[in-house]
Order: structure tokens, then C-alpha cells, then sequence
């Protein structure tokens, strides 16, 4: 079966005048259908990239990135617009709601772009809000609402479009504990579903959510297993070591 | 659907901040609103030149003699000779003799009325028709009696509408007052009914000159008013041996020439206020541009969401153009406002009576214009946006 997402050998170099900075260094990495991967490391060690990189967003400099079976680098950027419609589904550090819109209109955006007819849009919107336990805010604007529930309203908007992958960069970083909790064990219920999804945490206790750690060090990758293994926390250690 | 959307949206941010939008469009507004009054100017005076040349008939022909010494001259029974040979083209002819002396009705002294002499046929060239007594007949040009005909303002005004009988001083000569004409426009003091019609004859002699150098005939048909003025022309070339001693105008050929003259004005003065648009169109490229700037990351949480490059771009484009066409049809408000204020300006300052109203074509025409300002230069800052790249939209702050 091919996998939901294959790295094959990435790069992603940025020349700055005589630096040149390998953001993300000969990554290979291999995502199913139904995981739930955390991708940490450091602050700088390449995790964003990484994820713009699966996200559509940025394409790598070398290498081959694979979404189900099909090589992104050779599409346009229509076609990667449409890719990021229907396949994936983001969440942000800083939940990136449009301030202007309503919860509910927040959440049909998406399915604006891919021209869902208006009756199935209203209908799939307020489900996903009520997936997310959002029924009472639909009319509300984000800035009457918490940062946890803010939070929600932006995973019922990656969950509106049913994607294949769910990324969420950091969701948890501007989050008090309680609340990054919560949004951690709704992550974990949607994945249970059958939702993929790709947490990107520089935090080992957020990542250990996940069912398998991927962990980068200078844009490499310094260890691939499940979550409770060894090597995720040896490394941690080593690597703390090294930076102080 | 995105269309509606997109529309709402660039309603909603109008809405929210009305200072700046309203200084965005102030150009377009300035600018409609100065070609809206500006064609309805032109309009209206169209349609009040066009109104009095009606009443007077669009087949005459107007001929003035400047002349050429004495030595060679037309006669008052040449012109009479010229209908009577070409009856095809030609029904009437009547001397125009313009005295400028001054009206004395009782103890007044009337400076408005214009006096003119004329002949018995002067009413059916005219098309004048008396609401009482009779016109001006041939034994009175004959005999050059002191008769005259008065147009409606005067009977109305000094003889509460009794005329006939009176009498009336035109440069110290008494006349008797023979008939009224109908009114023509209003009644008013200075208009066409502000008027004393007397023998031509008679005229002549008070005329300084002595000499009649104006004639009015009456085509017999509009369709041969040109010929109708080619055969007078060849005529007198006769006399004259040159086209530079006489004059032959047909009143079309006027309203024509009339007409040319006022749309001259309003596309030269229209220009003008249309420059006030292209400055309009640069200050909404101004706003857009600092708007696409302001929503940077906005534009990036789209893209992210699958926004392709033409959604982007239509949100824009149609913000703009829906900012330009709010403009307008303010414009269009103030340009009519401005139109009213016009007319009744116009009506105090001259007592003439030009409504001063835009045509629905050109009101279509300046909103339709206003909404291709936006899009044009909407479109520079939307292509701007449309091309961002998602990645450092999303890290904008
Ligand atoms: N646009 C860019 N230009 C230059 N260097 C960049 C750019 N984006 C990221 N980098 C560099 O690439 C490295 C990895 O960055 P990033 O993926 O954001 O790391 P992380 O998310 O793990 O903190 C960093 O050293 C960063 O400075
Ligand atoms: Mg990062």
C-alpha cells in the first residue's frame, strides 16, 4: 500500500549570500493512513518547514515529497491550492481565524474555495462545530471568544473539509495547560475516528500524545519510533545536553 | 456564490471604517458628480435651444444682406419673386426689420421687448396664431399704418389681457394695438412673448438705415430646406457675383451648428472633470494597496485554506470596484443635487427656464465608468495579493 506521505530524501536549502542554511537535511520519512505522528525537536531544528513542506505550502529544494502516491513538486500552484482544499487541513499556533467572519462563516471558508453549493456547506460546518462542542458560538465573532475555544473553532475548520492529513503546528504553544489538554485529548479522539494527524511540538510531554515520534536535530532526523520507546527520550536528553 | 461573498466582505470593511472610505472615494465622487452636472447642463441646454427653435419652425431660412454699396442691391419684390418662382420649395417671405428704440406703454418705458417689422405673411411663417384681433395685413404695409400685433406678455401685463384698441409708443411713434398673440413660453418679461410685431414698411423708415437687410422665408417642405437655401444662395450670387455679401442660414443648419457648439463644451469641460476620476482611480489603487498590505496574513490563512490566485484576485477586484461604485452613486446623488441647485440658479439669474437634468444614458454611463475605475486599478493590488507567497503571508504580522 502507499503511504499517506513519503519523504524521499527532502532538502529544503535556503542561500543566504554566503550562508547557506539547511532547514530541513536529506529527510526520508514514511506517514500511513489513521497515525498520529508528533514531529519534534528544537526551536530551528526544521520542524516548520517540514511541515509547510507537507502542507502544500513550500515545496523542498531537492528531493521527492509524495501525497498519496502523487509527486507534489510537479504541480502548479492551482492544483497545490486544490490539494491544500481538499487533503489537508490546518491548525495554527495562533488559530489564524479570520477575524472579520462569524465562527460559522470561519469554518465554511474552506469549503468556500471548493465550491461545496451553500445548503451541504452550512450543514458540514455546523457539524464539525459540533464535533468540537461549538453548537452555542456559530453566530459568534473569534474575538468574543477564548483562546481555547478559538482554538476549536480553527480544528472544526481543518475537520469541515474532511482531509486526509490534519497538521497542527504548535496548537497547543499559546494555550494555559488545562486548555492545551483538552485540545490534545480532542486531537487524540479525532484520530481514534480514523482522522491522520501530524503534531509539530517542540515539547517532549505534548509529543508523547502521539502515537510515533518523529525527532529532528538541524533538519535531520534523529529518531523514528513509537512514542513510548527509548530512543524518543535518550535522545531528548542528548540533545539537551548538546545545546546547553 | 464566492461573489456574494467577497461582495459582503468588501461591504462589511466599508462599513467599518466610512472615514477612509469615503476619503477613497471622494475623487470618484468629485469627479461623477462634476460630469453628471456638466452633461445635464449641456442637456438642458440642448433642450431649451432645441424647444424655441421648434416654436419657431425648423424650415425657415434666415437671409442677411451685408451688401456691397449701393450699387448693388436686392429689393423687397425680389425676394417676393424668388417664392413665387420656385413654389416647390418656397411658401412665404417676410422683410425683418429689428427696431431698437424704446417701448412706452402709458408712462412706462419698456426695455425688454423686442420690436420687429414684418410682413402680413409673418404668421403662418411663423407659425404665430392671435388668441384676439387680427395680424398685420397688406394694406397696413401698403399704407405703412401705425398698427401692431403684441405678444402675450405685454397684453397680459399692462392690459390685464385687453389689448386690442389700445395704443402703445415705440420711438415716440403711437401705434394702435390690432391683435394679441398666444403664448408662446410662459409669458415671460425678456421671452417670446415679450414682443411688438409692426409693418415692415413702416419700420424701414423709422430704421435709421432705411434699408431692409433681413428676410425670413418659409420652406414648403423640412426635407427641402437645403435646397431650398441653395437656391436663394444662387440667386443672390446673381447680384452679388460673390458669397461674401449675404448670408443664407436655414434654422436646422443653426440648431445644428448650436448643438455642435454646446456638446464642444460639454466634452471639453467633461474631460476636465474626468480627470478628477483618474486621480479618483489612483487614490483607490493608494488604499488597496495598503490594504493588501494590512491583510497579509489574512490573504495567507486563505491560500492555506485552498484559495487559488483568481479567488484572491476577485475578492480585491471586487472590493475595489465595489468602493468605486458606492463612489459613483454618491456621485451621482451630489452630480444631481448639484443639477437642481443648477436650474434654479439659472431660472433666478435669467429667468429662463433650462432644466439642467442628465440624461439616464449618461448617469448609466458615469456609474459604469466609476466601476471600471475600480477594476482597473483594483487590479494592480490585487494581483499583488493574488501572488503572494502563503508561506510569508502566514509569518506577516
Ligand atoms: N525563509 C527562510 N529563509 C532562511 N532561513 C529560513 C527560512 N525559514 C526557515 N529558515 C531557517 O531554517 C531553519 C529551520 O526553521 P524552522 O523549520 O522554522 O524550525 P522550527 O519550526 O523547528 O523552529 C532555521 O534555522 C531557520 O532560521
Ligand atoms: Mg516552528
Amino acid at each position: 500500500m502507499t503511504p499517506l506521505i513519503e519523504f524521499k530524501d527532502v532538502f529544503k536549502i535556503y542561500n543566504m549570500g554566503d550562508n547557506v542554511v539547511r532547514a530541513v537535511d536529506g529527510i526520508s520519512i514514511q506517514i500511513e493512513k489513521g497515525e498520529f505522528v508528533a514531529i519534534v525537536g528544537q526551536s530551528g531544528s526544521g520542524k516548520s518547514t517540514c511541515m509547510n513542506i507537507i502542507g502544500c505550502l513550500d515545496v523542498p529544494t531537492q528531493g521527492q515529497y509524495m501525497l498519496a502516491g502523487k509527486d507534489v513538486g510537479t504541480l502548479n500552484d492551482n492544483k497545490l491550492a486544490e490539494i491544500r482544499n481538499k487533503m489537508l487541513g490546518f491548525i495554527f499556533q495562533q488559530y489564524n481565524l479570520l477575524p472579520k467572519l462569524t465562527v460559522l462563516e470561519n469554518v465554511e471558508v474552506s469549503l468556500l474555495y471548493g465550491n461545496v453549493p451553500k445548503g451541504e456547506r452550512i450543514d458540514r460546518a455546523k457539524k464539525a462545530l459540533d464535533r468540537v462542542g461549538l453548537t452555542d458560538k456559530l453566530e459568534h465573532t473569534p474575538s468574543q471568544l477564548s483562546g481555547g475555544q478559538q482554538q476549536r473553532v480553527s480544528i472544526a475548520r481543518a475537520l469541515a473539509g474532511s482531509p486526509s492529513v490534519i497538521l497542527a503546528d504548535e496548537p497547543t504553544g499559546a494555550l494555559d495547560s488545562k486548555t492545551g489538554r483538552d485540545v490534545l485529548a480532542l486531537l487524540q479522539e479525532l484520530n481514534r475516528e480514523g482522522n491522520t494527524i501530524v503534531l509539530i511540538t517542540h515539547d517532549n510531554s505534548i509529543a508523547a500524545t502521539a502515537q510515533r515520534i518523529i525527532r529532528l536535530a538541524d533538519g535531520k532526523v534523529v529518531y523514528d519510533g513509537p512514542s513510548g520507546g527509548k530512543g524518543a527520550v535518550v535522545h531528548a536528553e542528548d540533545e539537551e545536553a548538546v545545546s546547553q | 456564490m464566492k461573489f456574494l461573498q467577497s461582495f459582503k466582505l468588501a461591504l462589511q470593511s466599508i462599513l467599518k471604517s466610512k472615514m477612509r472610505a469615503f476619503l477613497t472615494m471622494l475623487g470618484i465622487i468629485i469627479g461623477v458628480g462634476a460630469v453628471t452636472v456638466i452633461v445635464g447642463l449641456g442637456n438642458g441646454m440642448q433642450n431649451y435651444i432645441t424647444a424655441s427653435f421648434e416654436s419657431m419652425g425648423t424650415n425657415l431660412v434666415q437671409v442677411n444682406i451685408q451688401g456691397r454699396g449701393a450699387s448693388r442691391t436686392v429689393s423687397v419684390d425680389d425676394m417676393y419673386a424668388l417664392v413665387d418662382a420656385n413654389p416647390e420649395l418656397l411658401s412665404y417671405v417676410s422683410p425683418m426689420v429689428g427696431i431698437s428704440g424704446t417701448v412706452k406703454i402709458g408712462s412706462e418705458n419698456i426695455k425688454t421687448t423686442s420690436v420687429s417689422g414684418v410682413s402680413e405673411d409673418y404668421a403662418k411663417i411663423a407659425s404665430s396664431e392671435l388668441t384676439d384681433g387680427r395680424f398685420i395685413q397688406y394694406v397696413d404695409v401698403l399704407r405703412r399704418q401705425p398698427v401692431c400685433v403684441v405678444g402675450s406678455y405685454i397684453s397680459k401685463n399692462f392690459y390685464s389681457g385687453n389689448a386690442v384698441g389700445e395704443t402703445l409708443k415705440v420711438s415716440g411713434t403711437a401705434f394702435t394695438i390690432v391683435g394679441v398673440l398666444k403664448e408662446d413660453s410662459n409669458s415671460e418679461k425678456g421671452g417670446s412673448d415679450d414682443i411688438i410685431y409692426i409693418p415692415y414698411s413702416l419700420a424701414a423708415k423709422m430704421s435709421w438705415t432705411g434699408t431692409i437687410s433681413s428676410f425670413v422665408f418659409s420652406g414648403s417642405d423640412s426635407e427641402t430646406v437645403d435646397k431650398a437655401v441653395t437656391t436663394i444662395k444662387e440667386s443672390l450670387y446673381k447680384v452679388y457675383k460673390s458669397y461674401d455679401y449675404f448670408s443664407v442660414v436655414s434654422m436646422s443648419e443653426m440648431l445644428d451648428s448650436l448643438m455642435t457648439m454646446v456638446n464642444v463644451m460639454v466634452i471639453v469641460l467633461g474631460a476636465i472633470a474626468a480627470i478628477s476620476l483618474l486621480v479618483g482611480g489612483i487614490g483607490i489603487m493608494n488604499i488597496m494597496l495598503v490594504s493588501v498590505t494590512e491583510r497579509t496574513r489574512e490573504i495567507g490563512i486563505r491560500k492555506s485554506l485552498g484559495a487559488k490566485q483568481k479567488d484572491i484576485l476577485g475578492q480585491f477586484v471586487i472590493e475595489a470596484a465595489t468602493t468605486s461604485a458606492l463612489g459613483g452613486i454618491i456621485g451621482i446623488l451630489f452630480g444631481a443635487l448639484l443639477c437642481a441647485v443648477g436650474t434654479s440658479i439659472i431660472s433666478s439669474l435669467t429667468q429662463e427656464a433650462i432644466t439642467v437634468a442628465p440624461s439616464f444614458t449618461a448617469v448609466l454611463g458615469a456609474f459604469s465608468v466609476s466601476v471600471a475605475i475600480g477594476i482597473i486599478f483594483g487590479y494592480l493590488p490585487a494581483r499583488k495579493a493574488a501572488r503572494l507567497n502563503p508561506i510569508d503571508a502566514l509569518r506577516y504580522d
